[in-house]
């Protein structure tokens, strides 16, 4: 078949982007959206014009590096897949297609279709995991998990971090893609002893850089790994309980060792911790 | 049917006196093992057998190897030095050598020849066809052996008296310390977020946007561990005893068993950081069985262990980054390794976003940067895998290791169409449900359903009655060629075979099958529009994982000391094949649990110094000459696109070294190579500038490694005489089609040094010992 595309073409950052028309012929249904894209990179390499960049990269759905509006959709037509996994078959012969970088606040375009997702990364980095230091695991079996607990980890930790729900956002939030985290890490015995530090930490960075979410629902169907609403939830439960019993002055759990350091305002390896809250914070 | 060479009905020989000692049913529990590395069984590990390494003269030598004058005196690398060696073995060492070597002859389960005395030069087959010989020898020149660090001693023992060994950073000078990690896949997450909870300066490199998007993400299947939670008699050994025979006998013992112990730790660790492996319903760890085993010992997480894994090494990295001690450079990739004085002291990055080509200077340099499969262009691997960093390493001194073994996955999906951008695998687990099969008749067009019973060939099954759809990897690929040549293929391009879950599904119903392997029945779908639940999976094989990669020693580190090395990018534990479910444990492994301690015993010595000023003379042009290739590759203004170069690369490699290798073939692919090469640095075409987010230019400067790489993979194949795991040598088989080793000359690793300008590449050899598991051939039957 035949499709016209308009593809977002912009030098980077700096620079304002326009929409380019394109032409590709003999797409056969089976090529996926990115391979669309192969397609008119080899076209306007043979012509010596520079290729539209995009991002992509395991090319089967996994590594969440590929992410495209395609027609104003994140990722494309159909729901819950991947731009990588997206099959030229939902168009018909003489459409006319645009592709379009995601469109968010917080993900600065670099280059044509390319933008800048690290704000995502740094909300894991405020609290997205658990702290456990290499070699001081106990035995594995030594902690038996329901299997359905363990199951709904999994489902939360699908999450391929695209960004998809966040371009699919009229609010430009991050709220599926942290509460997955946060309903994975939750969901798990392991991850009790810094919950409510964690859901703290991970929202205060994620306000910072992100929209607020409304529940418009949007992300859900255009997100690749299939997570659903109820993650917020969980993020807004665990939220609020960290923040009222906080508020009532009752200390949840904390036996970390970085919460400590936080409080005291010093790096944590500096950090005793058998100096326990309310001891004066000695600054350095 | 031949039941006496199934490999798990072979008595343990050649662990001569260790069974004794407190091992019920030769077997001892992992706990035992702890106890005997704490030094409560002391005395038991003490009469164990010595572990015998070939470092002394001689060793492993065949007297019919050409001696060291008719050889060009190869220019000396950077080698680690002499103290090196003796510091990281134990401190008894020579006396235990010298006992073991008067005392111990090899055992006589060994078939391998009894060393004879020799000088210390390289080994060189006497059966290659002359004119193969002349023509090798003008492609390459043959150098001096090589030997690892491997400390002697009881396997059992062994790595935890090699730590023992292992020099300490004071935590209080950690800081004091800078480490670069390149990768941050399994292996450098790992790495990077250990050294920087020890305390030590690190700095990560990634070219993805994020630590996660490493190809680790990709792994479907699972990761091997020795926990022993099934009664099918699993143990440390026998994973270890698989591995090696799994990869034919192509890697060494030590290493092997290390990464089997260390095993345990890495669930134990991953199951910490919540990795959420699959569970039966009393909440214990489900397991699973995987290709080339008959224990049930592959941990996952549905279909996506890879990426649990992986995420969960990221987080740890990204901990590291909140608590401001790691510094995390995405988007930039490694160009060049900076060398001073013999040591690697820094690598050269572009920063894929700006174009700036800059220096960065440390006490160490750790490469983790996965495999290099994706020469062949289409593979299983990510588009962005490359072999840069690691080439890059190996042109300035640094060993490249048996380049030539590749893994065919057999389970890849058969392409459907020309602009198929790469290879989708299919994990492999699926064939433990699922049955292979091909039309008896060659060019059988009906339908599948429609073919009755008697009409199909189980091949597998057929062939190797024993382990039927679940051989080894290289033995299914093989097989599944063996099909397609004959015309049986299926499909529309007649490329593939069957994959048919229908018994599975009879047996164990439709619900069960989604659990195991939704999601990767669902991808299938999506890719090919078919339903498996309906009509069996169409797969092919294709090009997966290198086993091949930097030459390191015990501790992983290259022979440029302070470069280290892990993961798929290093060459040690897979042999000539790699196990399904054993490379996420090797990354792991060598990230977590042996890099962190490995490299704090290089930076010991060096407490005081700074690294290496920017304005230093290997630093300056190092970053030189990165921008002088960029600039050249871009100043070239050819024709043609990098990408059909290199899907012309992909089918050279795929003709000639691909599945099935042959002498006649290697020569005119390596010749082929050169031209295409040649071809490529005159008539490529590179749009755009490098002051700019720029994937052509990525694409091309990975394409020019690749193609060198290429090279030499094509030679190391023709070099190596023999046919061992996935490097089969159609000169070289059984009566029946079975992959046939050269114990006598190739029971050893081909370590390369590059070629100087104008000169050929060295091969030197690494002799391997089999005294644990004793050589033997690998049957499947
Ligand atoms: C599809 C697929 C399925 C697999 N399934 C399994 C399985 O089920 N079980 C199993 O055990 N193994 C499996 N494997 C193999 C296994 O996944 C890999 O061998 C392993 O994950 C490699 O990990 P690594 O840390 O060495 O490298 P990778 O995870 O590949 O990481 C490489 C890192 O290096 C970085 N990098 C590379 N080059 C540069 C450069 N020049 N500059 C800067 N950074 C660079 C990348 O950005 C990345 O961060 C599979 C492999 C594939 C392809
Ligand atoms: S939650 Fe879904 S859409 Fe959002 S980043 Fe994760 S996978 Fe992508
Ligand atoms: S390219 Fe990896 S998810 Fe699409």
């Amino acid at each position: 078949m035949r499709l016209t595309l308009e593809v977002w073409r912009q030098a980077d950052a700096a620079t304002p982007g326009r929409f380019e028309r394109y032409e590709v012929d003999g797409v056969t249904a089976e090529v996926s959206m990115l391979e669309l894209l192969d397609i008119l990179n080899a076209q306007l390499v043979a012509e010596g014009r520079e290729p539209v960049a995009f991002d992509h990269d395991c090319r089967e759905g996994i590594c969440g590096t590929c992410g495209i509006m395609v027609n104003g959709q994140p990722h494309g037509p159909e729901d819950h897949t991947p731009a990588c996994l997206q099959r030229v078959r939902a168009f018909s012969d003489g459409d006319v297609v645009t592709l379009e970088p995601w469109r968010a606040g917080a993900f600065p375009v670099l280059r044509d279709l390319v933008v800048d997702r690290s704000a995502l990364d740094r909300i894991i980095a405020s609290g997205g995991y658990i702290s456990t230091a290499t070699n001081a695991a106990p035995e594995a079996l030594s902690l038996p998990v329901n299997k359905h607990q363990s199951e709904a980890a999994m489902d939360h930790a699908a999450c391929i971090g695209c960004g998809a729900c966040v371009a699919a956002c009229p609010n430009g939030a991050a709220q599926l893609f942290a509460g997955a985290k946060v309903a994975h890490l939750a969901e798990l015995p392991q991850g009790q002893v810094e919950r409510y530090e964690r859901v703290r930490s991970m929202v205060a960075t994620m306000e910072s850089e992100f929209g607020s979410c409304t529940n418009y629902g949007e992300c859900v169907p255009a997100c690749p790994a299939a997570i659903g609403l109820d993650v917020i939830a969980h993020l807004n439960r665990d939220f609020r309980t960290a923040v009222v019993s906080e508020r009532r002055g009752e200390v949840p759990e904390r036996t970390d060792v970085r919460w400590l350091a936080r409080l005291r305002g010093e790096a944590w390896w500096q950090s005793d911790p058998d100096d326990r809250p309310g001891d004066t914070p000695k600054r350095s | 049917m031949a039941t006496e060479s199934r490999p798990e009905e072979q008595p343990p020989a050649g662990r001569g006196g260790r069974g004794d000692a407190g091992a019920p049913g030769g077997r001892r529990a992992a706990a035992v093992r702890r106890a005997v590395a704490i030094g409560v069984a002391a005395t038991a590990a003490g009469v164990a057998r010595r572990y015998l390494t070939a470092r002394q003269d001689g060793q492993g030598q065949d007297p019919t190897h050409r001696d060291a004058g008719s050889a060009p005196a190869p220019e000396t690398r950077p080698v680690a030095p002499g103290a090196d060696l003796s510091r990281s073995a134990p401190a008894d060492r020579s006396a235990v050598d010298t006992a073991s070597t008067a005392t111990s002859p090899p055992p006589a389960a060994v078939t391998r020849e009894a060393p004879a005395p020799a000088a210390a030069t390289a080994t060189r087959p006497s059966r290659t066809n002359p004119a193969v010989a002349e023509d090798l020898d003008r492609r390459r020149s043959i150098g001096e052996e090589i030997h690892d660090a491997a400390p002697t001693g009881d396997l059992d023992t062994m790595w935890d008296d090699h730590l023992l060994n292992l020099k300490l950073v004071n935590p209080a000078n950690r800081r004091r310390f800078k480490v670069i990690v390149v990768g941050t896949g399994l292996a450098g997450a790992g790495a990077a977020a250990t050294l920087s909870e020890l305390g030590y300066q690190v700095e990560a490199f990634t070219l993805h946007d994020a630590p996660r998007r490493a190809h680790s993400v990709a792994a479907q299947g699972g990761i091997n561990a020795a926990k022993g939670y099934k009664a099918d008699g699993d143990s440390i050994d026998r994973l270890f005893r698989d591995t090696v025979k799994g990869g034919d006998f192509r890697a060494r013992e030590a290493d092997v068993h290390r990464l089997s112990e260390m095993s345990v730790r890495v669930i134990d660790h991953m199951t910490a950081l919540g990795v959420p492996f699959a569970r039966e319903y009393g909440g214990q760890i489900a397991t699973r069985s995987f290709g080339g085993v008959q224990v049930s010992r592959t941990f996952y997480a549905r279909g996506q262990t890879g990426q649990q894994l992986q995420i969960a090494g990221a987080q740890q990295l990204l901990k590291e980054v909140g608590a401001g001690r790691l510094t995390l450079h995405t988007r930039q990739e490694m160009l060049d390794l900076i060398v001073a004085d013999g040591r690697a002291v820094g690598i050269v990055t572009r920063d894929m976003v700006t174009g700036d080509i800059v220096p960065h200077t440390a006490h160490a340099v750790v490469l983790a940067t996965g495999g290099y499969g994706n020469v062949y262009f289409k593979s299983t691997l990510a588009k962005s895998s490359n072999v840069t960093a690691t080439w890059r390493a190996h042109k300035r001194g640094a060993l490249f290791a048996n380049p030539c073994m590749i893994q065919f996955h057999p389970t890849s999906l058969p392409l459907t169409s020309e602009w198929q951008s790469k290879l989708t695998l299919m994990s492999e687990s699926l064939r433990n449900d699922g049955r292979v099969w091909v039309p008896k008749e060659p060019g059988d067009d009906r339908a599948p359903e429609d073919i009755p019973e008697e009409e199909r060939d189980y091949y597998l099954e057929r062939m190797y009655p024993s382990f039927g759809n679940l051989a080894p990897r290289d033995i299914s690929s093989r097989a599944a060629k063996i099909q397609l040549d004959a015309g049986k293929g299926v499909g529309p391009l007649r490329n593939g075979v069957y994959l048919d879950f229908r018994d599975a599904i009879a047996r164990l119903g439709r619900k069960t099958m989604e659990e195991r392997y939704g999601n990767l029945l669902e991808l299938y779908t999506d890719a090919t529009g078919e339903d498996p639940y309906t009509s069996p999976m169409r797969i092919a094989p294709g090009p997966h994982f290198a086993m091949g990669g930097l030459w390191t020693d015990y501790n992983q580190m290259s022979n440029v000391p302070g470069l280290f090395v892990g993961g798929e990018a290093s060459f040690n534990y897979h042999g000539a094949n790699r196990l399904g479910a054993n490379s996420l444990l090797s990354a792991s492994v060598d990230g977590w649990f042996v890099l962190p301690w490995t490299v704090a015993d290089y930076l010991a010595p060096q407490l005081g110094q700074e690294p290496v000023p920017h304005d230093h003379p290997a630093v300056t042009s190092a970053v030189a000459e990165a921008s002088g290739r960029v600039d050249q590759l871009l100043g070239i203004g050819g024709t043609t696109g990098p990408d059909v170069y290199h899907k012309e690369l992909g089918q050279l490699l795929t003709d000639h070294v691909g599945v099935e290798r042959s002498a006649e073939g290697l020569a005119k692919g390596a010749d082929a190579i050169k031209d295409l090469k040649d071809d490529f640095w005159t008539n490529v075409r590179v749009v755009g500038h490098g002051q700019q987010l720029n994937q052509e230019l990525e694409r091309a400067g990975r394409l020019a490694d690749y193609l060198e790489l290429a090279e030499l993979m094509a030679l190391d194949a023709l070099d190596r005489d023999e046919s061992a795991g996935a490097h089969f040598r159609s000169e070289h088989q059984t009566e029946d089609g079975e992959a046939l080793r050269d114990d006598e000359h190739w029971t050893s690793s081909s370590a390369w040094e590059a070629a100087p300008p104008d000169g050929t590449p060295t091969r030197r050899s690494e002799p391997l010992t089999f005294d644990a598991v004793p050589l033997a051939t690998r049957s499947y039957k």
